[in-house]
């Protein structure tokens, strides 16, 4: 038997959440550094699975297969794909940052009563979701997603609820009333999502035990069985099938008009747990639309598909312009958040090899960037003791550095050319207008309205007269620079060489692509003179 | 022997045979000692109990009491096992005590696990380090004296002489015993009988709270009534069902409805009567819907929970509920299968009323005791589901979910004991504000047990609900899915209010305290917190245990 690689990387952050949660509350830094440690390692495991995994090879490689619960059909089933990878480096990536912007977000006020331990649960909750989500990654069996997909809600959860922002426009107990009503409604909206995939989980079963004779969810036994015939959903099943899984991951994902938990959620939790719901937790809901609804369901997914892609139009639309009237900096990071999704949605669902490689890629490029943005935001937030627009200006005369960090985060976020998110966003409005040009030049809108939020934003925040308040703004303090330079030299590297990334994706993609029996559409438009320049070559 | 027999009978041969066509002779009961062994045990214990309670003295009563049950239970158990060994749950499934007893996997399953149950249950009643000592003794949650008017000048005296209600213990297997035969009838006058041999102690201990105990008494009073008239149309039925029959033995209604029978000469005006049937079968099942506490046979159980003393409540809502699904599983898939066309879309209808109105009710509840007694309503809907699905599958997921139910419950309502204020427990949903920073580990351990009762995966609560779901889908009950799936939700949203209360809020000035409890209600709580996670992790055992007690005898 091989080295469970797969199993260890979700392992560590688990072993990580326990042993930090069981370190004294008095050494509260100490619990720190030894989750930092972990996630750490988790981010070396990332790298090597990252070094394993041979783009041509295998659809899923570094697989393993255990018996789990037999009695339901459901294997211990891992593997990774080319998509996988890459977002279980992104996460690995991320939650170190996440940590070090979130070092003192969690220090108790008072430390009278020692049964209290907020440190050690902070950074406990966070591995936690870690592994979680990273197991949810490398699942290749429906059952074991779903549990992963759910069961990461509770620490999620108690993050959101127990750990706000200090930062709010009112009062001490409304913002505990605000916070917990935020925590509530993230629960609640993916609770119903995930239980109405519960229902079609089972139904999944039904039908693979009804036809096979034992029911099962291993994802490549049941695209094999589908493949060769053993397996047929009829239209009915598959669709109904399909609509239980794909409301679970739009509620995730969120895609309009499942997506108001998301501004509560990341309005109220301090900015690395926002950066954990919208870069690392939600980006499972766009990678399970890609990996279950259209693997699973090709039929139903393009039944589907003209009203998904209107949906996703609709989200990056009204997410752009409700980021335009916002005056909360986090409420408008989430959702310009929700207008990205839109178009990483679109870009899935369009269905062209373009489109598709561009979601992927978003999925990566908007877990940097946003971090990047919400981190720095963070920062800011936390200087002033306010996260509303107004209560800023003139932090660049003061801030220097921090203007010009958000400054590159909101460049990103606008997919300024030269970094990270403009290819993947230009890939999937290429993608998009290949096979649907209305909805392409509908989507391009967005970008527009991206540059104006993003630009006033900047501007009403850091230009103009230093605002009261603002005066003795420190600059950004190592520990800071340390987490923000090394996200905007991965945009910057993103921008420029994407190749790297794209390789490894490129081959899952081709192969989600002819689950679903799709090709690119052939180009419409013939140049005469290249035509002619062809002939003349020949 | 059957020499001497068949001696005796020789003096008379003719004349008897004569009279074996007209009244058959009455055979000399064959009783299987040793299959019935494990009930026989608790009846035993049960037995002594009474005896030390009437010659021990008073102050060697409760380790007496305690020894006799804990031992009696874990000899019944070791019984069971043995049993199971031998192949009685599989191979060797056989109908013991002249027809009356089913020694069978279901049986056998169910059988262990109440005596596990009432176990566990035996902890939470000896429990003695919460109550503040009063007058220099240590005291538990029953009452000094049951016979004491409430707040009388008897009752104080019997508080100052320390006096504890030892009486529980026996009154506690006695009822086991008659959970345990429950599930096991395999005629209905042995499930009646069994019915009220279990139901009359439980009546008693409702009413023997040591704080509240008007609330107590009332609520005893209020299961006594409505147990005594759900007692009365259960006899009914089953009067009704003879009626029809001509016998009240499962198999002999099984065959009956089947058509494969041989009817009575002098029954032949009512046998076969499909009426006497349906309202005979509807009358029995009523009675069995009520104590496992359906919708609309419910409206007892919010209030009894509320009222009896704690531990008792938690024993009710675990063992009951496993006796009585137990019981209705039998009927319903031995008596009745022949009758699936009709019964089914009434279970339908019941398990959705069941679902709903449990999690919309519980939506709205402020006291600890009553939203976890609407949660079990809710559960009892779920567990419908799995009955409805008439298939082995089904049985065993119901058998697999009782099993994760009863020990969630019995922990979580052992929690509740320990939240205590001035006036005894604080069962008031907005005392326990802030109790996760005052205690995490209580509420985190709470926590645990209502994301096991909402059905969150890596619980044992969502590897039961996906059991039985499964089950039902797999029968061709899809929509029942959905709708348990949508209640399901709703459930989830009243868990999650208590955790935001517990974790989210600002803990009281005037809060309640968490009492340290000794290591009887902390292995109480334990062992509810091991079931919830290796249930939910690796049920792959149970599942298969369960699976393979999934086969009825008849």
């Amino acid at each position: 038997m091989s080295f469970p690689l797969l199993t260890v990387t979700a392992v560590v952050p688990a072993a990580g959440a326990v042993v930090t949660a069981a370190v004294p509350a008095a050494r509260r830094t100490a619990a720190k550094w030894t989750a930092l440690a972990f996630a750490l390692a988790t981010l070396v495991l990332a790298a090597v699975v990252t070094a394993r995994f041979s783009p041509g090879g295998a659809r899923y490689q570094l697989t393993e297969s255990h018996a789990w619960i037999t009695a339901f059909g459901v294997r211990y089933e891992l593997g990774v794909d080319g998509i996988a990878v890459v977002l279980v480096l992104l996460t690995a990536v991320l939650v170190p940052f996440v940590m070090l912007a979130g070092w003192h977000d969690a220090d108790p006020l008072e430390t009278s009563d020692r049964r209290w331990r907020p440190t050690q649960g902070f950074f406990a909750l966070i591995l936690l979701v870690e592994a979680m989500v990273v197991i949810a990654f490398e699942s290749t069996d429906v059952f074991l997603f779903y549990v992963f997909f759910e069961a990461m809600l509770i620490p999620m959860y108690f993050l959101i609820g127990g750990f706000g922002d200090q930062a709010g426009a009112h009062g001490e107990d409304e913002q505990a009333r605000q916070r917990s009503y935020a925590a509530v409604k993230f629960l609640l909206y993916n609770l119903v999502g995930g239980l109405v995939m519960l229902a079609a989980v089972i139904g999944l079963y039904a039908v693979t035990a009804h036809q096979l004779g034992a029911g099962t969810f291993s994802l490549p036994q049941i695209l094999h069985d589908r493949a060769n015939g053993t397996l047929t959903l009829s239209t009915t099943a598959e669709r109904w099938i399909f609509l239980g899984f794909f409301f679970a991951f739009a509620v995730k994902a969120p895609l309009w008009p499942l997506h108001t938990w998301l501004p509560n959620a990341m309005g109220e939790s301090t900015a690395p747990v926002a950066v954990l719901i919208t870069a690392v937790v939600d980006k499972v809901g766009t990678f399970a639309m890609l990996r279950y609804c259209l693997q699973l369901f090709p039929a139903a997914s393009k039944w589907a598909t003209p009203v998904i892609l209107v949906l996703a139009v609709i989200g990056i639309i009204y997410g752009a312009l409700l980021a335009v009237g916002q005056r909360d900096i986090k409420r408008l990071i989430a959702y310009a958040s929700i207008s990205h999704f839109g178009f990483i949605i679109l870009g899935i669902f369009a269905m062209t090899s373009q489109g598709q490689s561009g979601a992927t890629l978003y999925m990566v490029n908007h877990g940097v960037s946003t971090a990047a943005l919400l981190l720095v935001a963070g920062f800011l937030i936390s200087r002033r003791g306010s996260r509303r627009i107004a209560d800023f200006g003139g932090v660049q005369k003061v801030a220097p550095l921090l203007a010009g960090t958000f400054l590159v985060g909101g460049l990103a976020t606008l997919s300024l050319p030269g970094l990270g998110p403009f290819v993947s966003e230009f890939l999937v409005l290429v993608g998009t207008f290949t096979r649907y040009p209305a909805l392409g030049v509908i989507a391009t809108l967005g970008i527009v309205l991206a540059a104006l939020y993003v630009l006033v934003l900047y501007q009403r925040t850091m230009t103009g007269p230093v605002k009261a308040g603002i005066e003795g703004m420190k600059d950004l303090k190592v520990r800071e620079l340390v987490v923000v330079a090394p996200l905007i030299a991965l945009l910057l590297f993103l921008g420029v060489y994407p190749k790297p990334v794209t390789d490894v994706i490129n081959p899952a993609v081709k192969d989600t692509l002819s689950d679903v029996h799709r090709t690119d559409p052939p180009p419409k438009v013939t140049v005469p003179a290249v035509a002619a320049a062809k002939e003349n070559a020949k | 022997m059957s020499a001497t027999a068949a001696a005796v009978h020789s003096l008379w041969t003719t004349r008897a045979l004569a009279d074996t066509a007209a009244t058959p002779a009455i055979p000399t009961p064959h009783i299987e000692y040793a299959q019935l062994s494990p009930v026989l045990i608790v009846f035993g214990a049960a037995v002594l109990g009474v005896l030390i309670e009437a010659f021990a003295p008073r102050a060697a009563r409760y380790a007496g009491q305690l020894a006799v049950s804990v031992v009696g239970l874990a000899a019944a158990f070791a019984a069971l096992v043995a049993l199971a060994a031998d192949g009685y749950a599989q191979g060797r499934s056989h109908v013991a005590a002249m027809g009356a007893v089913a020694v069978d996997g279901p049986a056998l399953f169910l059988q262990g696990t109440i005596v596990l149950i009432a176990l566990v249950a035996t902890f939470t009643f000896a429990e003695r380090r919460l109550d503040p000592v009063a007058h220099g003794n240590r005291v538990d949650s029953f009452a000094a004296q049951g016979s004491a008017v409430p707040g009388g000048e008897q009752e104080q005296k019997a508080v100052r002489a320390g006096f504890t209600t030892t009486e529980v213990f026996p009154l506690l297997l006695f009822a086991v015993a008659g959970m345990m035969i429950f599930p096991a009838a395999d005629d209905l006058l042995t499930l009646f009988v069994s019915l009220e041999v279990f139901s009359l102690p439980l009546y008693l201990l409702c009413a023997l709270a040591r704080r509240r105990r008007l609330m107590s008494q009332e609520a005893s009073v209020k299961y006594f009534l409505l147990g005594a008239f759900s007692s009365a149309i259960l006899l009914f039925g089953i009067a009704l069902l003879y009626g029809y029959a001509g016998t009240v033995s499962y198999g002999g209604i099984a065959d009956v409805v089947d058509g494969t029978a041989k009817l009575t000469p002098a029954l032949a005006n009512t046998t076969g009567n499909d009426a006497l049937l349906l309202i005979g079968g509807a009358m029995v099942v009523m009675g069995l819907l009520f104590k496992v506490a359906a919708v609309p046979f419910h409206m007892w159980t919010p209030d009894v929970y509320q009222g009896a003393p704690t531990p008792v409540t938690g024993f009710m809502a675990a063992a009951v509920k496993v006796a009585a699904f137990g019981a209705l599983l039998r009927l319903l898939y031995v008596v009745l299968p022949g009758m699936r066309w009709d019964w089914r879309p009434v279970m339908w209808g019941v398990a959705i009323v069941t679902m709903v109105v449990g999690a919309i009710i519980a939506v709205t509840q402020t006291d600890v005791k009553r939203l976890l007694a609407y949660s079990s309503i809710a559960h009892a809907g779920f567990l419908l589901t799995g009955v409805i699905a008439v298939s082995p599958s089904g049985v065993s997921s119901v058998l697999f979910y009782l099993v994760a139910y009863s020990f969630v419950t019995l922990g979580g309502f052992a929690v509740v004991t320990l939240v205590r204020d001035a006036g005894g427990e604080a069962t008031h949903l907005s005392k326990w504000a802030g109790l996760g920073r005052r205690s995490p580990l209580l509420a985190a351990v709470f926590a645990v047990f209502l994301l096991s009762f909402a059905g969150i995966p890596l619980t044992a609560g969502f590897s039961g609900k996906f059991a039985v779901f499964k089950a039902a889908a797999q029968g061709g009950a899809v929509p029942l899915v959905v709708v348990g799936v949508i209640s399901s939700a709703i459930a989830a949203f009243f868990y999650i209010r208590v955790i935001v209360m517990m974790f989210f809020q600002e803990p009281q000035p005037q809060g309640p305290t968490v009492a340290i409890p000794s290591p009887l209600t902390s292995t109480a709580i334990a062992l509810g917190v091991a079931v919830t996670l290796v249930l939910g992790v690796a049920p792959q055992y149970f599942l298969d245990l369960a699976g393979k007690a999934g086969v009825f005898v008849r």
